[in-house]
């Protein structure tokens, strides 16, 4: 069995990936299909305390842990947002929670895609980061 | 695209608001967020850094010539609003941080003092926030009971409902002029007068109809009449509430301080005459004498030529957008001020919101603070242009391209 890439090397790979776009279409087109690649969330995992607050659109957030390594299921009604949440599945989840809290996730802002993301949205993003690391602290 | 109106030349409007040359993400900027504020000409500007470098001076008091300039200035805007909404005189225009507390003020010094428990409260689906929470925290305090009017499926106010509502029990309407969510104009004119036969008290929220419509306070008869400066191409921070005399001689003040005061002891106090006896403190004087000028850009283009122009593009924009396969407009009824709200098919608003702003075109969503009217309409929120006196045919024909593009992107 293969070792699990790591945050920074899943990072790191998403960063590529969008490197090879020059305009912010091609690289919204990816986003957006990112989200639709994205693992369906259960139904009934979407409850009210699962959502994620400081964002426009809902997103729902799951962690379970086990075997010392979280896994996480995502989704939002959004497509964008739901590209942003399906590049932080893709990146935490499977990662052990001491790496998820120690490592910084720069990815975001390496793609490019921050300065297209105003202030409130930025903060949506931030919300969800922050409760994906906190759902990880517990664990540890 | 068709041609622009006859005798309005919007490129020399354009040329007075400097934040129209700015480019965005490499596109000239196409402002359609006017419902939520306006941009500033560059007069209103002027004004504000004239005022700040020739005569800023605390007002009322001072005995110097800055006070005496600045009191001048500060009193002449008041009189320019009075013009603007015909009331009948300057004891009845009170300034505010804005419509929000105009509002509120409303809640606390006439609610405290009038409504009771069991008293009935009437707004409409159509209300923004702050046309809501003020009163819910009045009926709060005090046992009243809120009841709303409900609307039909485009968005307009169910008359015969508002009948069966009122009472003996009614003691306030409140309600919006025009919808910021939807543009759609409540029949003011017909709800006021048959409040009125109930005895009941009207507020009208003006934050949208004051910069469309021409406002008479005496004709309306409204009771009080609210709005801010900031949708009116002035500055933000200052806003108007208009209040008749005798209600507003019969309040209690709504802050206490400085200014609202006549002679002050530790014993007792006896407040200021109208309209000071609601202006405790040091006022945003500032931003309340450029608003002048702003009043003055509108009455000197003229209210009636503006609004040509911005039913005009009112009515392409809705045609246009109307025609985007999958698109539904909100609202879509005659009598509207320039507010296009609409939905796409299986498309968020918020992607909606993000794209469009990638393309340099500033439109506002989600639930323009009335969720309550989202709700009933069974949307999660609606992405919304609304148009100003600068705004070009060419610039919706823009937004329609780049609606085409997002859709695009997302199916």
């Amino acid at each position: 069995m293969t070792e699990h890439p790591s945050i920074q090397e899943i990072s790191e790979a998403l960063v590529e990936d969008f490197s090879l776009f020059d305009n912010w279409e091609e690289k919204y087109e990816y986003l957006i299909d990112l989200g639709k690649k994205l693992p369906p969330m259960a139904a009934d995992l979407k409850t009210e305390d699962r959502k994620i607050k400081g964002c426009q659109s809902t997103v729902w957030l799951y962690s379970e842990y086990k075997d010392g390594i979280i896994y996480f299921q995502a989704d939002s009604e959004a497509m964008i947002v739901k590209g942003l949440v399906s590049m932080l599945v893709r990146v935490l989840s499977g990662q052990k929670p001491e790496d998820i809290v120690a490592t910084p996730l720069d990815f975001i802002e390496k793609i490019g895609l921050q300065s297209h993301l105003a202030q409130t949205r930025a903060n949506g993003l931030n919300a969800m980061i922050r409760q994906m690391k906190l759902d990880a602290a517990v664990r540890i | 695209m068709v041609e622009p109106t006859v005798g309005y030349d919007v490129q020399e409007i354009r040329k007075q608001f400097p934040i129209l040359s700015r480019e965005l993400k490499g596109k000239p900027l196409v402002y359609f967020d006017n419902a939520a504020t306006s941009q500033k000409p560059q007069i209103v500007i002027d004004a504000l850094t004239h005022y700040y470098s020739h005569y800023n001076a605390n007002i009322h008091r001072g005995i110097h010539t800055l006070a005496e300039e600045a009191t001048a200035a500060y009193e002449a805007t008041r009189v320019t609003v009075q013009h603007f909404i015909h009331a009948s005189s300057t004891k009845e225009i009170i300034f505010t941080r804005g419509t929000t507390e105009g509002i509120n003020l409303v809640a606390y010094s006439w609610g405290r003092a009038n409504i009771k428990e069991g008293d009935e409260i009437i707004i409409s689906t159509l209300e923004h926030h702050s046309n809501i929470v003020p009163w819910q925290m009045l009926a709060k305090e005090t046992g009243a009971i809120i009841k709303v009017v409900p609307i039909n499926e485009q968005g307009e106010f169910n008359f015969p409902a508002f009948e069966q509502l009122l009472s003996k029990r009614t003691k306030l309407v409140s309600v919006v002029h025009a919808s910021n969510a939807l543009g759609v104009i409540n029949p003011v004119e017909e709800i006021i007068a048959l409040a009125h036969r109930f005895g009941a008290v009207v507020l009208v929220d003006g934050a949208q109809s004051s910069v469309h419509l021409d406002i008479d306070v005496q004709a309306l008869d409204c009771d009080f009449y609210a709005f801010s400066a900031h949708k009116l191409y002035g500055p933000t921070g200052v806003g108007v509430l208009y209040g008749k005399q005798q209600l507003l001689e019969e309040m209690p003040p709504f802050m206490g301080g400085g200014e609202m005061i006549k002679e002050v002891s530790f014993e007792s106090t006896t407040y200021n005459e109208l309209p000071y006896k609601f202006e405790a403190g040091t006022p945003n004087i500032a931003d309340t004498v450029a608003f002048k000028t702003a009043l003055d850009f509108i009455t000197n283009i003229g209210k009636a030529t503006i609004r040509a122009h911005e039913d005009e593009l009112l009515r392409y924009a809705t045609a246009q957008i109307g025609q985007i396969p999958g698109v539904r407009i909100m609202g879509d009824v005659q009598n509207k001020v320039s507010v296009v709200s609409f939905v796409i098919d299986n498309i968020h608003p918020q992607d909606v919101g993000i794209l469009l702003d990638n393309q340099g075109i500033a439109v506002r969503t989600g639930s323009h603070c009335t969720m309550p009217l989202m709700q009933c309409l069974n949307v999660v929120g609606t992405t919304r242009a609304s148009f100003a006196a600068y705004n070009t045919l060419t610039e919706i024909d823009l937004l329609v391209n780049g609606l085409h593009k997002v859709i695009k992107l997302l199916r």
